[in-house]
């Protein structure tokens, strides 16, 4: 057992597979000699070397539509993107290939390609290069989107991500890529994590708090407090946005009668919207309350620290919501 | 070239036009076919002479004017035009159309509708063979116009840096939809674009069949003993519109009949036939009535072919995880 931050656990996670299966290979912008901008590749080039660690041209279209199609082919590549705000440049490669193939071709091709990209804001880069657009790719059928929270998750995520047949959208919340707070123990021995499975991070019996990324974090700040003040909060970790798993979220609901979406996107369409429409679907009997949602303001990142904070989350937005419903 | 493979690619020609022309009645005068219906009539000598080059193991990928190609690498008439009539004996069951057929047994990857995306794709494939270490070899097909979308030039520089196996084959038909490729590119030469990113490029005829074959054998070649990326532009003509509902308004008079009169490559390979080899008209004939029967028989085939079953609309959605390791 180590204590591993998020990204070191995807870093195990990938030489793990790597060293598992020769079809895994690595291609992306300045993965190779430089080690990773985030250096989560560091070592890779060392160890792997050139064939399987592939630095590419700037050229998001070709590395999306490449790496796809290499991956009809028989390979198993890790297509990264430097982030994910460069993703929306592929966006036809991923959304209108990567995931039509399957279904377009009448099942004749397995397209086991992982699209991996650090996501989210707060690191003050501005309006450009600060989304947190998960939903979006959540949107197409055809494509798994994938978005981790804790190392353990991470790393057993990203490993099931790898073996699957489908092209999976894996975003990593670079805020919490060496943050001490979400270190975490994770088994040294194998393990994975199953795609498409929410998990109950908290227990609680008076409202849910629904979740996954960088907002898990500022959900379980905020059940903390609240149950300083005797209010227990359970906490839903989606883990993945599609397949959306409603299960734990509707068997918490049931319990608490309450809820509230924590998100690190823009609210409007986003996430809370979804989970709101499938609550009132499933479990319309069980509402005592507005279903809240706290999420980004609908305003593009601004560069300036105390302003992009002001956009997004916190814990404190997040008990005002929970207590507004209680 | 024996003469059983010349009529061979006689045979796969006229079928090719034959089927196009049959699926243009379908279409607008039965409505059998729906959506969009792009045909390849003009240009069979490009997907024919350069399929032949190939061996087994090569890929096939293309854009969306793909029925010819379909039909080179050996798909039947039946299975293509069930597909055009959304039927579920079609190539992909009649999720795909016109557009997005693929055989997966054939290594034909497609059939793909937005222009320029599978360029990106084919490089992929050719990637996917350098890793593995086989001698196999990409064709890529596309049109002049997507030369002028970002994927093109992102791929060709991509295969360039990597030397991969592919060889990209440009049919040059002088229109991006109705826009000429003077209105269009600042380069009409595509060849040149090709030489920005160092890959060895030909303009070839693309109605002449023998030319076709012999440029695309070298080519694959080339590919074949590591010499990386190889250009091909061959210089066709296609007779009908973009696609259905197009009446070319935007070509000069006469254009297309000095390229069918003078240029067509079915009537050029006949001529061939008849005057360097010992067939004889009455031969030429026979293949022509058997296609025609061929594809009447493909269209009786669809129209008699049960529709997909309602119940399928969830099926491949994600591939199967049963085989994953």
């Amino acid at each position: 057992m180590a204590r591993l931050t998020l990204r070191e656990a995807i870093t195990e996670a990938l030489r793990e597979e790597m060293r598992r299966d020769e079809n895994v290979f690595i291609m992306g912008e300045e993965v190779g000699a430089w080690g990773g901008t985030y250096a989560v590749t560091k070592g890779f080039l060392e160890e792997f070397g050139e064939r399987r660690v592939r630095d590419t041209p700037i050229s998001e279209m070709a590395i999306a539509g490449a790496a796809t199609a290499a991956a009809m082919a028989g390979t198993r590549p890790v297509a990264e993107f430097m982030t994910i705000n460069f993703a929306f440049v592929a966006f036809d490669a991923i959304v209108n290939h990567a995931a039509k193939v399957s279904y377009m071709f009448n099942g004749q091709f397995d397209c086991p390609v992982v699209f991996r990209a650090p996501g989210g804001g707060g690191k003050q880069l501005g309006a450009t290069h600060s989304h947190t657009p998960d939903v979006i790719f959540a949107h197409f059928p055809g494509l798994k989107v994938v978005c981790p929270a804790t190392p353990y998750d991470a790393k057993g995520l990203l490993k099931s991500a790898i073996r699957d047949n489908s092209p999976v959208m894996f975003i990593e919340p670079v805020a919490l890529y060496t943050s001490p707070k979400v270190r975490d123990e994770v088994p040294d021995e194998e393990f994975t994590v199953p795609i498409g499975v929410s998990d109950v991070k908290r227990e609680g019996s008076d409202v849910t708090i629904i979740t996954y990324g960088e907002g898990l974090h500022v959900s379980l700040d905020a059940a903390k407090s609240l149950a300083e003040e005797g209010i227990e909060a359970e906490v839903v970790d989606l883990r993945t946005l599609q397949p959306l798993d409603m299960g734990p979220v509707i068997d918490s609901f049931r319990k608490t009668f309450k809820a509230v979406v924590v998100e690190f996107g823009h609210q409007t369409y986003g996430i809370g919207a979804e989970i709101a429409a499938r609550l009132q679907e499933e479990a319309f009997d069980y509402i005592d309350a507005p279903i809240k949602r706290v999420a980004q303001y609908d305003v593009p990142a601004p560069y300036s620290g105390e302003l992009e904070r002001a956009a997004l989350p916190n814990a404190d937005r997040v008990i005002a919501a929970v207590k507004e419903i209680l | 070239m024996d003469k059983d493979t010349l009529l061979d690619w006689y045979r796969q020609m006229v079928l090719i036009r034959r089927f196009e022309e049959r699926s243009d009645e379908l279409y607008q005068l039965e409505g059998k076919i729906k959506g969009f219906l792009h045909l390849y009539i003009g240009q069979e000598a490009v997907a024919v002479g350069s399929i032949a080059a190939r061996k087994e193991g090569d890929h096939i990928i293309t854009a969306y004017r793909d029925h010819g190609h379909a039909l080179a690498v050996g798909l039947s008439a039946n299975e293509v035009m069930a597909e055009l009539m959304g039927k579920a004996t079609g190539v992909v069951g009649g999720r795909g159309g016109s557009m997005h057929m693929a055989s997966k047994e054939r290594t034909f990857w497609g059939g793909y509708g937005i222009v320029g995306a599978h360029i990106s794709l084919g490089t992929g494939l050719a990637l996917a063979e350098q890793y593995k270490g086989t001698d196999n070899v990409c064709l890529c097909y596309f049109g002049d116009g997507a030369t002028n979308i970002g994927y093109f030039h992102e791929s060709l520089n991509m295969a360039a840096v990597w030397d991969l196996p592919i060889v990209f084959i440009c049919e040059n038909n002088k229109y991006g939809m109705g826009t000429s490729i003077e209105k269009a590119s600042a380069a009409v030469k595509m060849i040149d674009k090709a030489k920005a990113y160092k890959i060895p490029g030909k303009q070839i005829d693309g109605m002449d069949i023998f030319a076709v074959h012999e440029a695309t054998q070298k080519a694959i070649e080339a590919c074949r003993k590591g010499k990386g990326p190889q250009f091909l532009e061959m210089m066709t003509y296609r007779y009908e519109g973009h696609s259905i509902g197009d009446r070319t308004r935007y070509r000069p008079e006469g254009e297309l009949d000095k390229w069918r009169d003078e240029k067509d490559p079915i009537a050029t390979l006949q001529k061939h036939l008849l005057s360097e080899f010992d067939v004889t008209e009455e031969e030429l004939i026979a293949i022509d009535e058997a296609i025609m029967k061929e594809v009447d028989e493909a269209v009786k085939f669809s129209d008699e072919s049960p529709l997909p079953a309602l119940d399928t609309l969830f099926d491949h959605i994600y591939p199967s995880n049963a085989e994953a390791n």
